[in-house]
């Protein structure tokens, strides 16, 4: 599904914060990744979705290069991939009530037909009621937010989701939900998952297979 | 003064926000509980339910829209009713040191770490002239372990554990014999978390001051929670729901109230799995136990008020031990 090799990359000119590292995730795999704060897996983990262009090393999805990242990635490639960042509040629209929040992936790829029904079909799967749909962020607490964000990474139907410490900011019981949530639409549609955290009980609990950041280089 | 004498002695604290149109949001209701000298409370619950309102009403930091009932001793002076000049001149960092949120947020920015702290040293302490404030600041970096060398650092030069020690060494400038932390472990890895919490129990019973501080630690984790709390309050929907002994309450025998349970089991090193549904609205509360709609012990009589003390539940769960 998806291979990183030798990545580096970073935000400045000869000061990589990833360097040289190497990852796969087999199609319907989940694979924790596993480090602590500041090592750089969340830059591996905009990598791996096709947010940051790395200084060198090839990304392979489905076994072929990618060669464009961020717009300039085809649509099909983009759209096979879901993410869920780790603060939900610094990537929701404030304008957007959580309805339109969800829907948005949709409208952008000229599906917005298929906005009711998807809508209402994930917000039950994430733990949405209906009441909360016409809120706004600013009226929602972090765990609801993160709900709707998880049901946008999850409304174009990704084959494989990146979790970015998804459940860092929240409480314990919000945490499993979310994590029952994201297994639920795996189990149903055989998709993959790369969880990037720093909760080594989290990840061994959750995924198939933990690699720590130290083993990758 | 007795020296066991709790630091702060809470009663009936509710606090209700006014919203357009009638609204009223009841975000804390009737909370009750102490702090002795060192002592660590921690107050737990979801995001949401009315801990960090708590932590604003203590600190007279409510929006102008809040309304208080109940009382909040530090001592002989009742917090809530406390006027701007008493909490700016006397309480805020005098008698409750804050240990913020994210302290990467909570530092000015464009100054660096040794001017933060003696600006808060001259403030707060006696201490004048400018190598007697000098040596103050870095007696005070001492204390709450950040290293001298990185005293000339901007905030944004620091790890998040090394702001943290930034942070914690300015909330214990004023000495205040109660000190206040809220969330402040969120988004740190479990090592800095392991090593944040240690940090703040050294200063709950200082050997090296002798002094015994009373710490109020709001969190939403439990693990933390668990390694610094001699005493753990559960929050649910704006009510402590259960204030129990923190061995108890994470060992075998376990907490008492059905989410106080249900907290425990969504720990991924546990059963792993979530409490059904979502918290309640604070600003349409039932009448009665507001966890009721999601409790699988839950029967008619929890439409009523639940009961006062330190377990509100009717139908509570029953130690081992009692029952044989």
């Amino acid at each position: 599904m998806l291979e990183l090799r030798s990545i580096t990359a970073g935000y400045a000119r000869n000061a990589p914060v990833v360097r040289d590292v190497s990852l796969s995730v087999a199609p319907g795999e989940s694979v924790g990744l596993l480090g602590p704060s500041g090592c750089g897996k969340s830059t591996l983990a905009r990598v791996a979705a096709l947010l940051h262009r790395p200084d060198s090393g090839t990304l392979l999805l489905d076994g072929e290069p990618v060669r464009h990242w961020r717009h300039r990635a085809p649509r099909a490639r983009r759209t096979a991939i879901g993410v869920v960042f780790q603060q939900a509040r610094l990537s929701a629209d404030p304008r957007l009530p959580l309805t339109d929040l969800i829907a948005e992936p949709l409208r952008a790829t000229g599906r917005g037909g298929e906005v009711p029904a998807r809508v209402a079909e994930l917000a039950p799967a994430v733990g949405l009621t209906p009441d909360l749909l016409t809120r706004r962020p600013h009226e929602v607490s972090d765990g609801q937010l993160q709900r709707a964000c998880l049901a946008r990474a999850l409304v174009l139907r990704p084959r494989l989701l990146v979790c970015d410490e998804m459940t860092a900011m929240l409480d314990a019981s919000t945490a499993a939900a979310l994590v029952a949530a994201v297994e639920d639409y795996r189990a149903a549609t055989g998709a993959a998952l790369l969880a990037v955290g720093h909760d080594r009980t989290l990840l061994e609990r959750w995924c198939d297979r933990t690699v720590h950041w130290d083993g990758l280089a | 003064m007795d020296p066991m004498a709790p630091v702060l002695s809470v009663r009936g604290l509710s606090v209700r926000f006014l919203l357009p149109r009638g609204r009223r949001v009841a975000a804390v209701t009737d909370a009750r509980f102490d702090v002795a000298p060192g002592e660590c409370l921690a107050l737990i619950g979801e995001s949401g339910c009315g801990k960090s309102v708590l932590a604003s009403a203590l600190l007279g930091l409510l929006p102008g829209n809040a309304q208080t009932a109940g009382s909040a001793l530090l001592g002989d002076l009742d917090l809530l009713t406390a006027d701007e000049r008493t909490l700016a001149r006397t309480v805020r960092g005098r008698l409750i040191g804050l240990v913020p949120q994210s302290p990467a947020a909570h530092l000015t920015p464009v100054r660096t770490v040794r001017s933060q702290l003696e600006e808060t040293v001259a403030t707060l302490t006696a201490t004048r002239g400018r190598a007697a404030l000098r040596a103050a600041a870095e007696a005070a970096a001492e204390r709450a372990a950040f290293p001298a060398d990185h005293l000339d650092r901007h905030p944004h030069q620091l790890s998040g554990g090394l702001a943290q020690r930034a942070a914690t060494a300015l909330a214990l400038v004023g000495d205040a014999p109660l000190l206040l932390a809220d969330e402040p472990t969120t988004g740190l890895d479990r090592d800095l978390v392991d090593r944040t919490v240690d940090e703040l129990r050294r200063h709950v019973d200082d050997p090296r001051d002798g002094r015994r501080r009373a710490l109020l630690m709001i969190t939403h984790d439990l693990a933390a929670a668990e390694r610094i709390a001699d005493r753990v309050a559960v929050m649910y929907a704006g009510r402590i729901v259960e204030l129990a002994d923190a061995t108890v309450f994470f060992g075998p025998a376990g907490p008492r109230h059905p989410y106080s349970r249900g907290l425990l089991r969504a720990l991924p090193d546990r059963a792993f799995t979530a409490i059904p549904g979502m918290p309640p609205e604070l600003g349409d509360l039932p009448a009665g136990c507001a966890f009721a709609a999601r409790c699988d012990r839950a029967t008619d009589i929890c439409a009523g008020p639940p009961p006062p003390g330190t377990l509100a539940c009717h139908h509570p769960h029953v130690p081992e031990d009692v029952r044989a």
